[in-house]
């Protein structure tokens, strides 16, 4: 009998860690792509993933029985990002200060070549991945949301803890800088 | 003729606005500026994504798992059969507590050893002790009420967890009611009775039952409306554990 979310988490809340075990099964790819959207960082991602999973245990009480459990993680997940990049972001600043570079704040990985990565001109993907770091972190995780999540701005706002309007602006804002920083190359690519 | 401006078409891109598709299809600027955003858009698209392998979440959960555990014994300290400990030390203590003021009362009047003895604090502890019976035995009827089952190569649904718990809840439950049967706690005692029923034939049904036997203990579950009178009782429950406040002097 495959369970629904919400009555595994009933049975986690119980104690039954083989339950939350099965939440863990079911979400951790999608939760992994999340963060590392969210962080640009592959080792982050794995941190907030696991962060995420064990903060989420730890608050299974705070759950409202009529909220669904996915986007109640991937506002933790979201948290755990921002927190992640925000303290990121100000050693990045106390390492300029001193005269260091630190190229890690938003990187896109430089893995093994893939089909994806081979079919995108390294111009192009290196101006994504700039462009995603002069983002803020609100305005990274709304858009991440919005446009990897495919997450409709009201549960976008929801997963901010912001109301719906608030959510789009940081998408507008958001779509606003990457558009500056990346029509007149994507334009020439067409 | 009034151009869509630019959040217009960012919501046209995600789905979620209508407004302004004649437009589009009628004029060439808004036209173009649309294809602009969403050359941008796909752009971004194109990010690579590093993959995870199906062992991934076996992975994560190693890497948790201790933690989990510690949480876990933090938060649940009481096992099973800690749990049966507790209830019986409940009705005990209800029962000794009853004695005595049964006693008191009958050899009477003696005031003061009478305001030593609280005539309600054995019905507190009984009143924890159902409280955390009451949201056990939810559990297992909301899992019931929600489960999305998987139908076997014959057909059938396996509730087997659910029954076994049933099973262990139907023995406390009849502790409980007898209890408050005892004490005179009428309320407590008609919902944990009605409760006592559902528990029973849920642990006497067959582990695998058909979607139409589930169905059938579901439309039970609704028309008698125990979940909604478990929640009522555990609601009422918890007002009355609280201690009555100092009367001001």
């Amino acid at each position: 009998m495959e369970l629904t979310d919400g009555a595994l988490v009933v049975k986690a809340r119980a104690g039954e860690a083989e339950a939350f075990r099965a939440l863990v099964e079911r979400h951790s790819h999608r939760l992994f792509q999340l963060a590392f959207r969210m962080t640009g960082n592959q080792e982050d991602a794995e941190d907030v993933v696991q962060d995420s999973f064990l903060r989420a245990f730890r608050r299974l009480d705070q759950l409202d029985g009529r909220a669904s459990f996915g986007t109640w993680l991937y506002r933790i997940a979201a948290n755990c990002s921002v927190d992640l990049v925000r303290s990121r972001i100000a050693r990045f600043e106390r390492r300029s200060d001193d005269g260091e570079i630190d190229d890690a704040v938003f990187s896109i990985p430089t893995g093994s070549p893939s089909p994806e990565r081979s079919a995108m001109s390294s111009q192009i993907r290196d101006r994504v991945s700039e462009a995603m770091k002069e983002l803020s972190p609100a305005e990274r995780t709304a858009f991440v949301l919005r446009h990897f999540e495919g997450m409709p701005m009201e549960e976008v706002g929801h997963v901010l803890g912001c109301c719906a309007n608030s959510a789009k602006h940081s998408v507008f804002r958001a779509v606003h800088k990457l558009r500056r920083a990346l029509e007149p190359l994507a334009n020439s690519a067409r | 003729m009034k151009h869509l401006n630019d959040e217009e078409i960012i919501l046209r891109y995600y789905g979620e606005s209508d407004d302004g598709s004649a437009h589009l299809e009628e004029c060439q600027e808004c036209a173009v500026r649309y294809a602009s955003l969403a050359a941008v858009l796909d752009a971004v698209d194109a990010l690579p994504l590093p993959e995870r392998g199906p062992e991934y979440p076996q992975e994560i959960w190693q890497r948790i798992e201790r933690d989990i555990a510690a949480s876990r014994r933090a938060r649940w300290p009481l096992t099973a059969p800690w749990r049966w400990v507790a209830a019986t030390a409940a009705a005990a203590l209800l029962l000794v507590g009853g004695f005595l003021a049964g006693r008191h009362s009958v050899s009477a009047p003696k005031p003061e050893a009478l305001a030593a003895v609280d005539p309600l604090a054995g019905e507190r502890v009984l009143l924890v002790a159902v409280a955390d019976h009451l949201e056990r035995s939810q559990m297992v009827l909301v899992e019931l009420a929600n489960a999305n089952p998987k139908i076997n190569r014959e057909g059938n649904l396996d509730i087997s967890s659910e029954q076994e718990r049933a099973g262990e809840l139907v023995s406390e439950n009849r502790l409980y009611r007898q209890t408050a049967q005892y004490s005179g706690q009428t309320a407590v005692a008609g919902v944990l009775d009605e409760l006592e029923r559902v528990l029973l034939d849920i642990a006497h049904t067959p582990s695998e039952i058909s979607p139409r036997e589930l169905e059938g203990l579901r439309e039970r579950l609704q028309s008698e409306g125990i979940l909604f009178k478990i929640r009522v009782l555990r609601s009422n429950v918890g007002v009355q554990q609280q201690p009555a406040p100092r009367e001001k002097l």
